[in-house]
């Protein structure tokens, strides 16, 4: 057979797999690849610091559901995509992230610009690899798709020396991947599904708890049939925001330290729990013992791991949440034990009761005047998107709004680093998004503090023609720790006052794009107008209540009960 | 509870430190760990002696199960086992202890795998208790240097 250079392999291999674009910064250890690369017709996109070309990748593969793919050179380049691939591993985001490496022969010898990327990525990646032998190179990659798209998705790292990739090797033909030790369950258990679905049907007052791995799996659609036919009200995590239309009257919105009080009271009060593709993470359990008590708790998870990990379950369903959902419907439609419509109306008593609670404390903030409250910003927003735009955050305060406040209907529009709470995620993330989705309007919801983080990626987003608006709610605040600090720490604000921050107008016209600023509430919604009508990059600048909190909130280590309300 | 688990992984660089490092990484705890080659040169296999609540265990095995490298993942002390350890102790011979020395190593079926004028090194095999027993007893002799595997476990084959 013929033998092909390692470079060429490699970006055939890319092509295989589908790979149409990809994020990146060159260095000496993939000069080579990136020799290649250019020749190809793979687009690549500059960034202007690698954790930007991760997290870009990152925001790629959430909004396609594809996998999305970086390249790094080594070293420094290697290890400052580290926080993006651990923002990716937290979330189940699949990536698969090349690094160069020195040549084989200077491996271990503190070579230049040398680093142990696997070593230091081992426990933030599904898996990785340090492709040693030639041969071995295009299985490798392949095997690295293959994992992380597979199973509970995440990302995969292959470091590849820099004489390997310049080696000749044999491609070899593609078969399919079958791995001894990797076979993830995706089929439910006949016997589960059936426990889990008589569970439902008797239940008085149930609740389904949705996660992120609905949105991984394309369960959405699964979810909202069970959820309708059974009359079963809906939170969401974070990460599972959007797997259940968010305007839905069965839809109680975000659980845990900042979600809603209906769903923190009903998760609270409710005799079965319904988790679907969630962890049982702290951020949404707040005290463990206090959590769901009184509940027999389902949890169909594709991760054995993540069961009873950190609250004993009584049905566990190890599978893909799209099948194990498919597989409940089908039970129900089938088993004649049952009339659906007499349990939706059995849950109607439960329902009344959860809409008590909505009534009672509803999500909601207070105005004043002509300050701008960020809700109204988010509000806004999403009036003027048709609730239909892909939205990024930042972490912290504005986050939490974003997620509270813009109502989402649709799978795979809210891109946040959920697990990891990442500052400086959303704007290369909203870059990955809008080059997926040239039309798509693209909107990173920041703070003044986290936007800094990757304010570089202004470049790129100008250079790619990513024309994405970021939306900094400004309060010269770190307004989350702010936050916390005004109610647990005496008001000290240690460390938490922006003293310095940029001009963002100024700022982006220096990149050649569009600022626009806000200092009232009238100016709010004609700024986004604006913004939203720009063929350009567009930072809106908006002087937000500069002490404004976020709430529901429930103190950390407390009983998800026991809520900080407006 | 004190948990033996036998692992079998693929014989790769790195398998051992993905699997050292989960422990670590999740505050596991490790009494003894040892680590060789199967029959099949591809695979090693490695016991490892933990300690935990039955939910840590699970957790544990868990995690384990997730590691690419990981082929397969037996709790061996949830039923009939044989473990084994083997330590090289050496301990101060002098005229008058030599056959005292001696003595006790024969009693645990020990054997003499290195001689000098004033030590011998002795190599024991068998439980964790069978070893604390050998170096209570030898003790008093004076022990020089204690060099010891880590367990080693196999589940009993079914009877039937």
């Amino acid at each position: 057979m013929s033998k092909m250079k390692g470079t060429q392999a490699i970006i055939k291999c890319l092509q295989e797999e589908g790979v149409e674009l990809l994020f990146g910064y060159p260095g000496g250890a993939v000069i080579e690849l990136y020799d290649e690369l250019c020749k190809s017709d793979i687009r690549h996109i500059l960034v202007r610091h690698e954790q930007g070309a991760v997290h870009a990748a990152d925001g790629f593969a959430r909004s396609t559901g594809k996998v999305g793919v970086a390249l790094l050179t080594s070293g420094p380049g290697a290890t400052n995509g580290v926080t993006a691939i651990a923002t990716a591993y937290c979330d189940s985001i699949p990536l698969v992230v090349l690094t160069g490496q020195v040549p084989r022969a200077l491996i271990g010898n503190d070579a230049f610009q040398e680093v142990d990327i696997v070593g230091i990525t081992r426990p933030c990646t599904k898996h990785n690899y340090l492709v040693y032998d030639p041969e071995e190179l295009i299985p490798t990659l392949r095997e690295a798709f293959y994992l992380a798209a597979s199973g509970r998705p995440g990302p995969v790292l292959v470091d590849l020396p820099k004489d390997v990739m310049a080696s000749l090797l044999t491609y070899p033909p593609k078969k399919p991947i079958k791995m001894q030790t990797y076979q993830p369950n995706v089929n439910p258990h006949p016997n589960q599904v059936e426990k889990a679905c008589r569970a439902c049907l008797r239940a008085k007052r149930p609740v389904l708890y949705v996660g992120g791995g609905v949105i991984l799996s394309g369960a959405n659609e699964e979810l909202t049939t069970l959820a309708r036919r059974l009359n079963i009200p809906v939170t969401m995590t974070l990460m599972g925001l959007g797997g259940f239309p968010g305007t839905d009257p069965l839809s109680l919105g975000m659980l845990g330290m900042h979600g809603s009080y209906a769903a923190n009271m009903s998760v609270a009060k409710s005799d079965l729990l319904i988790a679907v593709g969630s962890r049982f993470d702290d951020r949404v359990t707040g005290r463990l013992d206090a959590f769901a008590p009184q509940a027999r708790i389902i949890h169909i998870d594709i991760d054995p791991s993540s069961i009873s990990k950190n609250v004993g379950v009584d049905i566990p369903i190890v599978a893909d949440c799209k099948l194990a959902l498919q597989a409940m419907n089908a039970w129900i439609d089938k088993s004649g034990d049952f009339n659906p419509r007499e349990v939706a109306e059995l849950h109607q008593p439960w329902i009344d009761q959860v809409k008590e609670w909505d009534d009672k404390h509803p999500l909601t903030y207070v105005e004043d005047g002509d300050v701008i409250k960020p809700q109204y910003v988010i509000e806004t927003l999403h009036k003027l998107t048709g609730g239909d735009a892909i939205i990024t955050t930042e972490v912290g305060q504005n986050q939490m709004w974003a997620a509270q406040f813009y109502k989402f209907n649709h799978p795979r529009r809210l891109l946040t680093s959920g697990g990891l709470g990442t500052m400086g995620y959303g704007l290369p993330a909203a870059i990955g998004a809008q080059m997926a989705f040239p039309e798509a309007t693209v909107v990173d919801v920041a703070g003044d503090g986290s936007i800094q983080m990757n304010i570089q990626e202004l470049a790129t987003a100008r250079e790619c023609g990513a024309h994405v608006k970021i939306a900094i709610l400004n309060n010269n605040y770190l307004g989350m720790v702010r936050q916390w600090q005004e109610l647990f720490y005496n008001r000290h604000y240690a460390s938490t006052v922006m003293e310095i921050t940029p001009d963002f107008v100024a700022l982006a016209q220096a990149y050649g794009a569009v600022g626009l600023r806000a200092r009232t509430r009238a100016e709010v919604e004609p700024v986004i107008r604006e913004a939203l009508a720009t063929k350009n990059v567009v930072i809106m600048d908006f002087s937000i209540a500069r002490e404004e909190g976020v709430f529901p909130m429930v103190p950390a280590g407390k009983a998800t009960t026991e809520m900080l309300l407006v | 509870m004190k948990h033996t688990l036998s692992v079998l992984l693929r014989n790769r660089p790195g398998a051992l430190s993905r699997v050292t490092g989960l422990f670590s990484g999740r505050c596991f705890n490790i009494e003894s760990l040892c680590v060789a080659e199967t029959y099949d040169p591809q695979i090693s296999c490695l016991t490892v002696v933990t300690r935990g609540e039955a939910a840590i265990i699970e957790q544990i095995t868990k995690q384990l199960h997730k590691l690419i490298d990981v082929i397969k993942v037996n709790d061996v002390s949830e039923g009939e086992f044989v473990e084994r350890e083997m330590a090289l102790i050496r301990v101060r011979a002098e005229a008058g202890t030599r056959a005292e020395v001696l003595r006790i190593i024969d009693i645990f079926r020990g054997k003499v795998v290195d001689v000098s004028p004033n030590s011998y090194a002795l190599e024991i095999t068998g439980s964790e208790s069978k070893i604390k027993a050998v170096i209570d007893i030898l003790k008093p002799l004076g022990i020089k240097e204690i060099v010891r595997t880590g367990k080693i476990a196999m589940a009993r084959a079914p009877k039937k």
